[in-house]
């Protein structure tokens, strides 16, 4: 004796949340069954795991039929053969597209080929997430990525609106999408404190500031590509420390303006000359694509890990780009060159923003520094604090929380002993 | 007498890659109808085309556009080869026929393929020019509505109910021609859908016919079904009931129609004092109609309860009865018995039309199956149906009744034999409705009895001096004038204005019985002898479950049985209600053979006990209340004497009657049940084992749960198929029945806690459908719909519980519909929906955040709804008013940007019922009518056998959604799904699927944008109607 076949079908598509986010995990029908029953659904039911197996076949089914749809969200809206609610397509469409913060860290800045996909299998070992669910979380990104690709107009815009996502998972994606495009290379181990939402606020930062796009509005050009003729143009920014004169006159100028400012000074004195070396010579690297890739790890050895060697804290950070950009305007040099302003300009503008990403990484680093001197306590500590890598359990619904720029930057100063 | 059908292809969408190399599609399109094709261009290179056709206009006669369906075949275009069809899709274009149905059908339909199910959709304009004169139409039948619901739609009024109308045709079943062996199964699917859409149109026209000739010009539940006989051929066949239905719409009509709807109901209760009542009786006639030989057998079955014996008593019943009533009866049966068969498809009436309910009557009979052989005269089938009809009329007859309501007929065919059911409830009916002009001759005769409403059709109208047959008669619960029935069984729903203590549930009896594998002739006799002791034990099973409900009276009665090779499967479901006017049910006695040993003694007290607190718990959980003598019952499982007595005497007259079939019950001392006997334990254990159902649900297979009334607009409809496989080849009776009895517990079960989240709803319309399919599967499918109720309110209208004042709300909201000034305030304040829209929902959220995501989301589209409905109804009138082409534009673009890819697909609801709960149904579109086949040759590749039938139930919504959409509905009420034929050959990895469905596609409008969102503040009608 067996049920041989058993459907149930809805004039509108029933659906549960909890075993749509089971499914989405990449849970087989048993392994579903049991969190289920181990969660209590059969509490006050007078029901035996039979019907409750019954009836996770069946939303299995659905959501399997449902993920030809889901592909493009746009036709779910308008296909006819499931009739959900408005509101249930968006948390369908948005629980689908939503990702491990865990995976997408593994993946951020990989190709997305078939290579790395035959690679899962040990991303899934090493995050704990379910092969399955780490297959659909790469292919979101491979079929967002597709999408957009050829696509005109700002990044974030196109996929909010070819995708139906929420403007979280949007700016998310573009991150991903602008990583992978560029490959930046995020998965060395120096890196590794840094979490997915610290790498999609720099994204957030080279789109609006580096793109092709962000440089020129009327374009409407790529959000994706870097604008070539701006990494160019940063070589001119040698000048700073191939001039003898300049170097040191920029050095007074900063040490001007910081003494007395800051408990660091004579370590900021010491090393000012180290530290712009490192910043121009990252900077003017830039138009090989390769040192593209090596950008953030760059940074965080050429200026993040003196800086950090020397014990300063974030507001010394934050102070000393800050001068050493103003300073850098009132060289004479530029002065008188009125013909560079508005180039100098954008280029400093770059200057901030490294300014804005290098302090984003202080801030990771100052909560190392602040948990201790060892450094591996410290990462542990970062983690603990930053959102996710301990994977959730499925069943509770991860809801991330997004992490606004200024926000970490209070978090760091109050982590940060010596900030008060 | 020509009409032109114009059709116009707009676009396409989601259209599959049928080009691997350019992942596109060359596209156009075929629009066939009769012998006329007309093609499109190509629109090359797209997966969304947009042809924006010209009008193709096919002239053709008016018995055509009944008969014919509007073909739509969407290809790709192949230079080089053979153009592959994408897929197709059938219009009825039936609906455009009628001046009061759909004007225009226009909008996106699902593109549909045997084999890959859908493929994209297609964008549709079709209209129908039927030059006005509505005399043209009475040459063919064009005009005439049919209505699937089996009670008078709710914005008409019934003149006249002519009555019963029935018709088959019968043609070749295309799969078992001989040009099936040479093309492809696929090919022979689609000739078999376009087969069986012809047919259903021929049908519907040859009923259309009669529906004339009698005067009507609408049939009311219209009852369609396929008997796919296999190599004897595909027969087609339906039965309804001919009307003269009138709209109630505004103006000065309006007041009329609401005049007689307010007064006459109240005139026809104190008109109706009197009604008859009997038990069942079924009969069973089964000659087996051989190649060779013709044998003949026929015998009557009589149950327990049935309080009618012997046979042949027709026609008595009259005798007995007042001189009034002989009159009043007199004048019916001559109204009557100008018709051949006196039967009503109809299960719900016009207050004051049904006087006497006498009880069910069936008639089951079993037939070889032979090759039709000239299709054009299918008289044998006629034949057979005609005898089974007349069968049950002389049923009716010995009841005493003059007609039969309620009435319906099945079949289920296992190889070439073929069980053919009627049944019906027999009654005694109000010749008001009947014949234009009674009105008049009625009014003289109206008698002064003052007896309640809502007892009335229960009260036996004869003394139990000189009654008819032996019935165990006891006085009116309620009046304590007349005399009433104990038990009261019937295939109809509880009229409106019926008396009811407590609330419904939902009764089904089991019953699977073992066959001896053989062919032909001698398979049809032992299938014969083995039916009517299946009855008896489906009778006795349902009667049990009834007392041990504490209940009295069935409802919605449906026994189907089915045949397979090697067993029968019999199943009985009802809804069972305490009926207040019928004396409380005695309790279930037990007893053993051998009395004086005690631990036997033990065993069976312990079995008493159960019995009698599973009794008082479903008192207490479906609230029946009962006082006075009601009380002593429940005191003492042993009855009193009287009791006792006449527990004893029902059971003896029916073992003396039934010698000659059963003897296992004996004559033994006051008892109902002997545990010794193997039956008895399997009846016993079929009472024990129905779980009860959980908290916060009901259910019931009627149209209207009593009890509960102050529905939210929450409507889950759902259907669920289950096989189950029995892999044991040596099972006994016992061990199949108590499968069966599992799987359908199963089922039951796994729909409550699937609907989990309505709670509190009512699971309504509960339709259970079996089959035997192979040798060792039985299929069950069920089709019903969930609806979710105020809790606090039941509770509150409990306490104050008038039963009757209930009972009168639900009519009154049913009623309402007839109250055309309503709908004109509705109409008048068109922006107060959206208004109160997020309130609402701040509402329910607060009230209860835990549950019912899904009322939210629903009210939520309700108003939606709404809006988009009022820019349909403008857009409808103006077509209506004027003819100039400006109109018809303006519809155009109102309707595209509705359906233009980006917006959502309008919301359609669906369900089992003639009403939608808080909503008005203000126009009836057409019948929708569908048949779809689906086959695969990757079942494993499509998730199995479940996988396979998932996606195609769920293709069947979709298609019958699409097309309420298309004629401007947005609802299909009275949905039924007819037919669910499933085969499947894993070993080859094939399956195979046929479905049938129908329903009248509707458009509803919300009552009202208050309408029961604050349980505080939204006491709806009932306030009005509850006494101080």
């Amino acid at each position: 004796m067996s049920v041989e076949l058993d459907v149930f079908v809805g004039n509108t598509t029933i659906m549960d949340q909890e075993v749509y986010q089971l499914w989405l995990s990449g849970y087989t029908v048993g392994d579903a069954v049991k969190v289920r029953m181990d969660g209590g659904v059969l509490d006050g039911c007078d029901a035996s795991a039979e019907v409750l197996r019954s009836d996770t076949m069946d939303q299995f089914r659905t959501f399997q039929m449902c993920e030809r749809l889901l592909h493009n969200p746009a036709k779910l809206a308008n296909q006819l053969l499931f009739q959900i609610p408005p509101d249930r397509q968006a948390m369908l469409i948005d629980r689908y597209y939503a990702f491990d913060d865990a995976f997408v860290r593994e993946v951020l800045g990989k190709k997305l080929s078939k290579g790395t996909k035959k690679d899962l299998d040990d991303v899934s070992s090493k995050t704990g997430i379910l092969l399955k669910s780490c297959r659909r979380q790469f292919d979101n990104f491979k079929r967002v990525f597709k999408v957009v690709e050829e696509l005109k107009g700002p990044l974030v815009e196109n996929i909010r609106q070819h995708l139906l996502l929420s403007d979280r998972l949007a700016r998310d994606y573009a991150a991903i999408v602008f990583f992978a495009n560029h490959r930046f290379e995020t998965g060395k181990k120096k890196l590794q404190y840094l979490t997915f939402q610290d790498f999609a606020f720099c994204a957030g930062e080279l789109i609006s500031h580096w793109t092709v796009g962000a440089m020129d509005n009327q374009l409407e050009d790529m959000d994706v590509d870097l604008d070539k003729e701006f990494l160019q143009d940063l070589k001119e920014l040698k000048v700073l420390i191939t001039d003898k004169d300049l170097l040191d006159q920029h050095k007074s100028l900063v040490c001007t303006a910081l003494r007395s400012k800051t408990k660091v000074f004579a370590e900021m004195e010491a090393s000012f000359k180290n530290l712009s070396r490192g910043l121009i010579n990252i900077a003017a690297k830039l138009t090989n694509t390769k040192d593209v890739r090596d950008l953030f790890i760059d940074l965080v050895e050429k200026f993040i890990e003196p800086c950090r060697s020397d014990r300063w804290v974030t507001i010394d950070v934050n102070l000393y780009l800050t001068h050493y950009i103003n300073s850098a305007h009132i060289l004479d040099t530029f002065k008188h060159q009125a013909v560079w302003n508005s180039l100098w300009d954008e280029l400093f503008k770059m200057l901030t923003d490294i300014q804005h990403v290098t302090v984003c990484f202080l801030v990771k680093m100052g909560m190392v520094a602040s948990g201790a001197s060892a450094a591996a306590e410290g990462t542990r500590a970062t983690a603990a604090s930053s959102e996710e890598p301990v994977p959730v359990h499925p069943t509770q619904f991860t809801t991330s929380i997004s992490f606004s720029f200024r926000d970490m930057l209070n978090v760091g100063c109050r982590a940060w002993p010596h900030s008060g | 007498m020509p009409g032109k059908l114009k059709a116009k292809i707009v676009a396409g969408r989601h259209l599959p890659v049928m080009d691997r190399a350019s992942d596109l599609t060359d596209a156009f399109v075929e629009v066939k109808f009769g012998n006329t094709t007309f093609k499109t261009d190509v629109f090359p290179k797209s997966l969304n085309p947009q042809w924006n056709s010209e009008w193709f206009k096919f002239e053709v006669d008016d018995e055509d556009l009944q008969d014919e369906p509007l073909q739509i075949t969407v290809l790709d275009h192949d230079t080089y080869s053979a153009n592959d069809a994408i897929g197709k899709v059938y219009i009825d274009i039936d609906p455009l026929l009628s001046s009061e149905a759909a004007t225009v059908i226009s909008g996106w339909f699902p593109i549909y393929d045997t084999i890959h199910g859908i493929r994209g959709e297609i964008n549709v304009l079709v209209k129908v020019d039927l030059f006005n004169d509505l005399n043209r139409f009475r040459q063919s039948s064009c005009g005439v509505r049919f209505f699937c619901t089996t009670s008078i739609p709710l914005c008409y009024r019934a003149v006249v109910v002519h009555g019963f109308v029935e018709e088959l045709v019968v043609n070749e079943d295309p799969e078992y021609q001989w040009i099936d062996r040479i093309r492809t199964p696929r090919a022979s699917n689609e000739a078999r859908q376009r087969l069986i859409s012809l047919m259903s149109g021929e049908l519907q026209r040859k009923i259309g016919l009669k529906v004339l000739e009698m005067g009507g010009n609408a049939v009311v539940g219209y009852l369609q079904c396929f008997d796919l006989e296999g190599e004897s051929g595909l027969v087609v066949r339906a039965i309804g009931t001919a009307c003269t239905l009138e709209k109630l719409s505004g103006g000065g009509a309006t007041n009329n129609a609401q005049h007689t709807a307010n007064s006459s109901p109240s005139k026809d209760m104190k008109e109706s004092p009197k009604a008859c009542m009997s038990g069942c009786r079924s009969s069973h006639s089964s000659p087996v109609h051989g190649a060779a030989s013709r044998l003949a057998q026929s015998f009557s079955v009589s149950y327990p309860t049935l309080l009618f014996s012997g046979m042949g008593s027709g026609g008595s019943a009259g005798k007995e009865a007042g001189p009034l009533k002989i009159l009043l009866r007199q004048q019916t049966q001559t109204a009557l018995e100008q018709r051949e068969f006196p039967f009503f498809t109809l299960t719900s009436f016009p207050q004051g039309f049904l006087l006497h309910v006498a009880g069910v009557v069936s008639a089951r009979s079993v037939k070889l199956l032979d090759r039709i052989h000239n299709p054009d005269e299918p008289e044998t089938r006629d034949a057979w149906w005609e005898e089974l009809r007349q069968e049950i009329k002389s049923h009716a007859r010995a009841l005493g009744c003059h007609a039969v309501v309620g009435y319906s007929e099945s079949t289920s065919i296992c190889e070439e034999v073929c069980i053919l059911s009627a049944s019906g409830t027999a009654a005694v009916l109000n010749c008001r409705f009947l014949q234009d002009g009674c009105l008049d001759v009625l009014s003289e005769h109206r008698c002064d009895d003052s007896a309640p409403p809502g007892c009335g059709f229960c009260h036996v109208p004869y003394d139990e001096l000189n009654m008819p047959f032996p019935a165990q008669l006891s006085p009116c619960c309620c009046c304590h004038r007349t005399k009433v029935p104990d038990v009261l069984f019937t295939t109809i729903d509880l009229p409106t204005d019926a008396q009811v203590t407590g609330k419904g549930c939902l009764i089904q009896a089991r019953l699977c019985r073992l066959k001896k594998k053989s062919q032909g002739e001698g398979n049809a006799t032992c299938i014969s002898n083995l039916l009517p002791f299946l009855e008896y034990e489906l009778h006795t099973q349902l009667l049990n479950k009834l007392k041990l409900c504490g209940m009295n009276a069935l409802f919605g009665l449906c026994i189907q049985i089915s045949v397979g090779e090697n067993m029968l499967v019999g199943l009985a479901s009802a809804t069972g209600v305490y009926l207040s006017a019928l004396p409380s049910p005695g309790g279930i006695q037990i007893a053993g053979k051998t009395p004086n040993d005690l631990t036997y003694d033990q065993h069976v007290s312990s079995i008493q006990r159960k019995i009698n607190d599973t009794i008082v718990k479903n008192r207490e959980l479906y609230e029946i209340h009962i006082t006075e003598v009601a009380e002593d019952v429940i005191g003492s499982p042993i009855p009193e004497p009287r009791q006792r007595s006449r527990l004893f005497r029902s059971h003896s007259e029916s073992s003396d009657e039934l010698s000659e079939l059963d003897l296992s019950h004996g004559k033994k001392d006051a008892f109902v049940l002997e545990i010794d006997d193997t039956d008895a334990v399997e009846d016993l254990h079929s009472l024990l084992t129905d779980a009860p159902t959980p908290p916060g649900f009901y259910s019931c297979n009627t149209e209207i749960m009593p009890g509960i009334y102050n529905w939210t607009s929450a409507i889950q409809m759902f259907t669920s198929v289950r096989v189950f496989r029995l892999n044991n080849a040596n099972l006994t009776n016992l061990g199949l029945n108590k499968i069966f009895n599992e799987l359908c517990e199963n089922l039951l079960k796994s729909l409550y806690f699937k609907l989990r989240s309505m709670v509190p709803c009512c699971l309504c319309r509960l339709n259970f459908t079996v089959a035997v399919p192979e040798d060792e599967l039985i299929q069950v499918a069920v089709t019903a719909v969930a609806m979710s109720f105020h809790k606090d309110q039941t509770q509150e209208a409990n306490k104050a519980a008038q039963a009757h004042s209930q009972m009168k709300a639900i009519a009154e909201t049913e009623e309402q519909l007839q109250f055309p000034l309503e709908l004109n305030a509705e109409s008048a304040s068109p922006l107060s929906p959206k208004g109160s829209g997020p309130q609402d929902g701040s509402n329910s959220h607060g009230r209860a955040p835990s549950v019912d995501y899904s009322s939210f989301a629903d009210r939520c589209s309700s108003w939606i709804e709404q809006l988009r409905l009022r820019a349909h109804t403008i857009r409808r009138g103006s077509i209506k008013t004027s003819s100039s082409p400006l109109p018809e534009g303006r519809s155009r673009s109102l309707r595209s940007t509705r359906s233009f890819p980006g917006s959502s697909v309008s919301v359609v609801k669906m369900t089992p019922l003639s009403f939608i709960p808080g909503a008005k149904i203000v126009k009836y579109l057409g019948i929708i009518n569908m048949f779809f086949i689906r086959e695969t040759t990757s079942l494993r590749e499509e998730g199995g056998v479940s996988g396979f039938l998932h996606a195609f139930i769920a293709e069947v919504f979709a298609m019958v959604r699409a097309h309420v959409a298309a004629l401007g509905g947005n609802a299909v009420v009275s949905y039924s799904m007819k037919e669910c034929v499933f085969m499947e050959n894993p070993n080859k990895n094939q399956a195979q699927c046929l479905i049938n469905v129908s329903g009248d596609a509707v458009i509803f409008t919300r009552e009202s944008d208050q309408e029961g969102h604050l349980p505080q503040t939204s006491h709806p009608q009932p306030t009005e109607d509850t006494p101080p």
